[in-house]
């Protein structure tokens, strides 16, 4: 576990490095959403889970869903580093025989809790796990990562109404507010306006932080954890593309791998 | 099996599924229930009142209903997910792909009201493809019980079974046909009666049917062989190919679309198999209407008089 912010910071780095070989690898996957993601995903896996990478079933371990599932290269890349698996596998990600599915694979890989990918189906198993952690009265965190674009399923909404009727307090949504989707920016194909007085309407508790920003992600979940009798949402305005200059903020990159020679010039950056 | 022409009690197969679901939970607390707001139409009420805190309404959100199923399952509870055909799985194959069968998370899909007999409901609410869509899903077993005895067995055996499954039937009271001692298995047939010249197979509501119709082909010196086939997926292929060898001629009935369903999974066993004539009754690729069940059946072929009419072609 790293409680320092530099020390966090290098790994949200190295696990950017990791997602640039491993798209460039694979040649194709989706850019954007997974580097912009790297350090919630440092902060997730090196900080806040609960969790056992020597026993990634452990009946008491934070549970870690990933909805918009097609960020997942940069979930391996923080379960790899955190010692789930060896490195060396992340460079199999979408081979053939490879667990390390385009998609999240919960047969391939149970340690993903479950398989995810089609948009809003992962916050509603999300709910379903938290429901059952409140039946069983066991104390573990549901953390549920979701994207905005995610937002444009009617399947999300009724999740979240849900979470809000049975006061869900042992689920916390943490949601990519990137701005963009795979068509373009996401208040031009589907404007989402002010998520957060969505969320606030729907009466869950709502944080906005700089998802980018690892003393805020650490911070807001944190606090987030001891808000109780209802659900809690973070929204955290991330930067797509985060840390190679030629992606940043461009939606064109939301579902590109880079080319060889693109990699190259990204690895630059990220030293 | 009890004698048709003996006066058989009428009863509904969702009253099965409602009892089966209060034994199931004293014997497994395990055991929760899901509904998209028709915990009465469905009979998940009961299991509601008493066991409040096993219980989840999730309001008319069928995507979210399988999303929360498959959670639950998948931190080990046994879900059993609640709503008509027609909305679930219609409205949610998708869920039911991904969330359910592609994470092989134990989940029970039980569908109320399936097939023409909604009647008056018009053809919105009358659910004639779902064997189809979730038959071609893989992980998934389907079954069709054929009265409310054979409901409440299919529900117990599913509770016992490892794995996802869809089981639907129909909202009105059907004569009871199989009786309390006979043994239900999943994927297994079973013969109800023994022919030579015709076998019968049919499901759900049909097979009484199926029945009525043996016992007048019976008069007429025809013999018919008819088989409840109950599991739609995985289709008991030995009896089925074994009766086919026997009789030579095959006639399917269902209350479904004739594309996808227990007809379809017939075919692809005998046409690999061991070929026979054979004829297919089912919703002839129609929407439905409104009017009393009787006279949707009627106009749409689905009881014995079709039956009749499609041995004969064969013979």
């Amino acid at each position: 576990m790293a409680n320092n912010i530099a020390e966090l910071k290098k790994i949200a780095n190295t696990l950017r490095i990791d997602v640039i070989k491993m798209l460039a690898k694979a040649g194709s996957g989706h850019s954007a959403g997974s580097l912009g993601m790297a350090d919630i995903f440092a902060a997730l896996y090196f900080n806040i889970l609960n969790h056992n990478p020597k026993k990634p079933l452990w009946d008491k371990r934070d549970r870690l869903i990933l909805s918009c599932g097609h960020i997942v290269p940069i979930r391996y890349a923080a379960m790899a580093r955190s010692g789930y698996f060896p490195v060396a596998k992340l460079m199999t990600l979408r081979k053939l025989g490879s667990p390390l599915q385009g998609h999240p694979s919960y047969i391939d890989m149970p340690a993903l809790e479950c398989s995810a990918g089609p948009l809003g189906q992962g916050v509603s198993v999300a709910v379903g796990k938290a429901l059952a952690a409140k039946m069983n009265k066991q104390k573990h965190f549901i953390y549920c990562l979701t994207s905005d674009g995610e937002h444009d399923e009617g399947q999300t909404w009724e999740a979240i109404m849900t979470a809000a009727k049975y006061k869900l307090d042992n689920l916390i949504f943490i949601l990519d507010r990137n701005m963009i989707q795979i068509d373009g920016f996401t208040e031009k194909i589907m404007p989402l306006t002010h998520l957060h007085q969505k969320y606030l309407a729907f009466k869950w508790h709502v944080q906005q932080i700089d998802g980018n920003n690892m003393q805020e992600i650490l911070t807001a979940i944190n606090k987030a954890k001891k808000i109780k009798g209802k659900p809690r949402v973070i929204i955290a305005h991330t930067v797509p593309g985060k840390g190679v200059s030629f992606m940043e903020n461009k939606w064109e990159w939301h579902g590109k791998a880079p080319s060889l020679e693109e990699a190259k010039q990204a690895l630059k950056e990220l030293v | 099996m009890i004698n048709l022409l003996k006066q058989p009690e009428y009863k509904a197969c969702r009253d099965g599924y409602g009892e089966a679901l209060l034994e199931l939970a004293k014997k497994n607390k395990n055991v929760v229930v899901l509904c998209a707001d028709l915990e009465e139409s469905t009979r998940t009420i009961d299991f509601g009142k008493k066991y409040p805190r096993r219980f989840v309404e999730v309001g008319v959100a069928e995507q979210n209903l399988a999303g929360i199923a498959a959670g639950l399952a998948l931190e080990g509870k046994i879900p059993f997910m609640s709503s008509f055909a027609v909305f679930s799985p219609g409205r949610n194959w998708e869920q039911i792909r991904i969330s359910i069968c592609y994470n092989k998370a134990n989940v029970k899909i039980v569908s109320s009201h399936a097939g023409l007999n909604v009647g008056e409901d018009g053809a919105t609410h009358q659910a004639l493809e779902d064997l189809a869509t979730m038959r071609a899903i893989p992980n998934m077993t389907v079954i069709a019980p054929c009265d409310y005895l054979e409901t409440k067995k299919a529900v117990m055996a599913a509770a016992k079974f490892k794995g996802p499954i869809y089981i639907r039937f129909g909202r009105e009271k059907t004569p009871v046909i199989t009786a309390k001692q006979s043994r239900f298995q999943i994927g297994r047939a079973e013969i109800l009666r023994q022919g030579k010249d015709v076998t019968i197979i049919a499901c759900g509501p049909m097979v009484a049917e199926a029945l009525k119709a043996a016992e007048e082909l019976a008069k007429q010196k025809i013999t018919a062989e008819v088989i409840n086939c109950h599991t739609i997926k995985p289709v008991d292929r030995g009896t089925i190919i074994k009766s086919a060898k026997k009789t030579k001629r095959v006639v399917t009935i269902e209350e479904h679309e004739v594309n996808g369903g227990l007809g379809s999974a017939v075919a692809e066993v005998l046409s690999q198999n061991y070929p026979v004539k054979m004829e297919i009754i089912g919703m002839p690729d129609k929407f439905g209407e409104s009017g009393t069940a009787q006279q949707l059946l009627d106009k749409y072929g689905l009881n014995k008089n079709a039956i009749i009419k499609a041995v004969k072609r064969l013979i």
